[in-house]
């Protein structure tokens, strides 16, 4: 019986236009729509085929306020066995990592999935992180999962090709597009996803060592200039002379 | 103290953004009024270690050792946190590419930093504040964190940071770090890389299509464009969602953010989720039949065509450009 942990965080729609308020020092959230991370979708659609057929079960991990829970919820309906919420505010990767590291630590897991990246923060750090606290292996960015036995087979992507790589259980896996596709929760499962268990634990005490001061939007282009479309050459001359870039 | 530059290789080879990495990590060194040492793993050449003495490394460390051959990011981690110990480095840069993101945090782990992940520029350093501009929300926006912690992890976006030469040359030390074998427990089975690409997310120009081509017969023309002009492809979410292309071709916030300096955008309209991943692009094309086409927005030229006419038209330009130039 494989026991499996993903590792969600609640994100920003993909369709969401981002705004701060505050003199850009707070991510301006009303109205905006959060979402189960579209990376820990895959993941946990993937951990739900290794455990089918009572194989095994899917636990889902969140760091987050009660805000939160819609999405976890989302996750028992799309198939997770059960969840844990550990009630605090996600700080950073760092603080994520060491949160679900100590739950992992009193509560082990054969296999500990997370997506290869939050689309909203980008750090691609938290399975690096939990693989170092817990001191087991892991994978970034893994394309294909595969469990035999008491071993993995995974498959990485790197610049321009692959890495296919084995591995012991207990692993800590970062997955990507590839690896499983997302899954819809049906009526039963958004049913039964009320009932199902949602532990909520205090966090642990820890330092953090880093914190978000300002943002900034991407610098506007100015007037896209338009080329007639039988005159190639003039884009090509433009591309060469005006913007250096060929 | 001191800065260390992780310097990634790939089959031996530097590459472009490791340059980048350490030029960059020269510059906050001299921010620092400290010396910069890079650490190399793997196997190397000693002529490619000492071209990096020209990007601003005082001192290069060399790990050549048969078990630290091929990248396993738990053994390369502590390879890294030991040479920053024993230099006694508080700053270590690495590059963000595929190995980077797996290897940065653990070494933050291991140093107890606070890790900048996907800076784009150099750090600011003002009354003991350290603050690193990183990429944030894909590409949507920019955060800037205040790294708090004694020592710092940052790592470098390629294509955000310009390569310097110096007339300067380093020196070349061995370096034979500890082995703990609970670092070795993955197993490299294959690794498959093609070398006649262009690799995305290195790539100095990116020609990506879309739906707009109809087909996946139809990037015949795509890949004559993009072998002109040595780029790299790239698709749209639908393409590769309708398996027209690989999801490593996937550019957008649900694939790869990419930061080249020209960006030619073919049959995609130009949804806000793509739109993110290709933000950083220094210049923009778009090539859309629709004049409506969001993508316009942001682009810096633009054609208004049918892509079936277009492309080979700017196949046949470019064709006598190259013959002229």
């Amino acid at each position: 019986m494989m026991k499996i942990l993903v590792c969600i965080s609640n994100v920003p729609d993909t369709t969401t236009k981002i705004t701060f308020t505050d003199n850009n020092t707070q991510f301006n959230n009303s109205g905006v729509q959060f979402i189960l991370n579209p990376y820990d979708e895959i993941a946990l659609a993937r951990a739900i085929e290794l455990t089918d057929g009572g194989n095994g079960s899917v636990t889902v991990i969140n760091v987050g306020e009660a805000a939160t829970e819609p999405t976890i919820r989302k996750a028992l309906a799309i198939g997770a066995t059960d969840a844990v919420r550990i009630n605090a505010k996600p700080h950073d990767a760092w603080y994520v990592a060491y949160q679900v590291a100590e739950y992992v630590k009193a509560n082990p897991f054969d296999l500990i999935l997370t997506g290869r990246e939050s689309i909203d923060y980008n750090g691609s750090k938290v399975a690096g992180m939990l693989g170092e606290l817990l001191d087991l292996p892991s994978v970034s960015i893994i394309k294909k999962l595969d469990v035999s036995g008491s071993d993995v087979n995974v498959e990485r992507e790197i610049e321009g090709g692959k890495e296919s790589i084995t591995l012991p259980l207990p692993v800590v896996l970062g997955t990507a597009e590839g690896v499983a596709e997302p899954k819809i929760p049906n009526m039963r499962g958004i049913m039964s996803a009320r009932t199902k268990p949602l532990a909520v634990v205090e966090p642990a005490e820890v330092k953090t060592f880093s914190e978000i001061v300002s943002y900034e939007t991407p610098a506007p282009r100015g007037q896209v200039k338009l080329v007639s479309a039988d005159d190639t050459a003039k884009l090509v001359n433009l591309l060469h002379d005006e913007a250096r870039v060929i | 103290m001191s800065v260390l530059i992780y310097t990634e290789n790939a089959e031996g080879k530097f590459k472009k953004s490791t340059f980048e990495a350490v030029s960059y990590a020269r510059a906050i060194a001299d921010q620092n009024n400290t010396s910069l040492v890079a650490i190399s793993i793997g196997d190397v050449a000693n002529e490619d270690l000492s071209t990096l003495g020209k990007y601003g490394a005082d001192k290069v460390l060399n790990v050549s050792n048969a078990r630290l051959k091929n990248f396993i990011n738990q053994a390369y981690a502590s390879v890294i946190a030991e040479a920053a110990k024993k230099e006694d480095a508080d700053i270590v840069v690495l590059s963000n590419s595929f190995s980077g993101r797996g290897l940065a945090p653990r070494v933050a782990v291991k140093l107890e930093a606070g890790l900048a992940d996907g800076a784009v520029a150099l750090p600011e350093q003002n009354g003991g504040k350290f603050t690193v501009k990183k990429t944030a929300f894909s590409g949507k926006a920019f955060a800037v964190v205040e790294l708090t912690s004694v020592n710092k992890v940052i790592s470098l976006v390629p294509n955000s940071y310009k390569i310097v030469e110096k007339a300067a040359a380093g020196t070349i030390a061995d370096f034979a770090p500890e082995e703990k074998a609970g670092d070795f427990k993955t197993i490299i089975n294959e690794i498959v890389r093609s070398t006649d690409k262009v690799s995305l997310p290195d790539a100095d120009i990116v020609v990506s299509a879309g739906r707009g081509l109809k087909g996946p017969e139809n990037w015949g023309m795509i890949e004559e464009l993009a072998g002109l002009l040595g780029a790299a492809l790239a698709c749209s979410k639908p393409v590769s969602d309708a398996g027209w292309r690989p999801h490593s071709e996937h550019v957008g916030q649900t694939g790869i953010a990419v930061s080249p300096n020209l960006y030619i955008a073919i049959g995609i309209s130009g949804a806000i989720q793509h739109l993110a991943g290709v933000s950083s692009s220094k210049v923009i094309v778009v090539i859309n039949k629709d004049p409506e086409a969001p993508f316009f927005k942001v682009a810096d030229y633009g054609i208004v065509g049918d892509a079936f006419e277009v492309v080979p038209k700017l196949i046949t330009a470019l064709k006598e450009y190259k013959a002229s130039a």
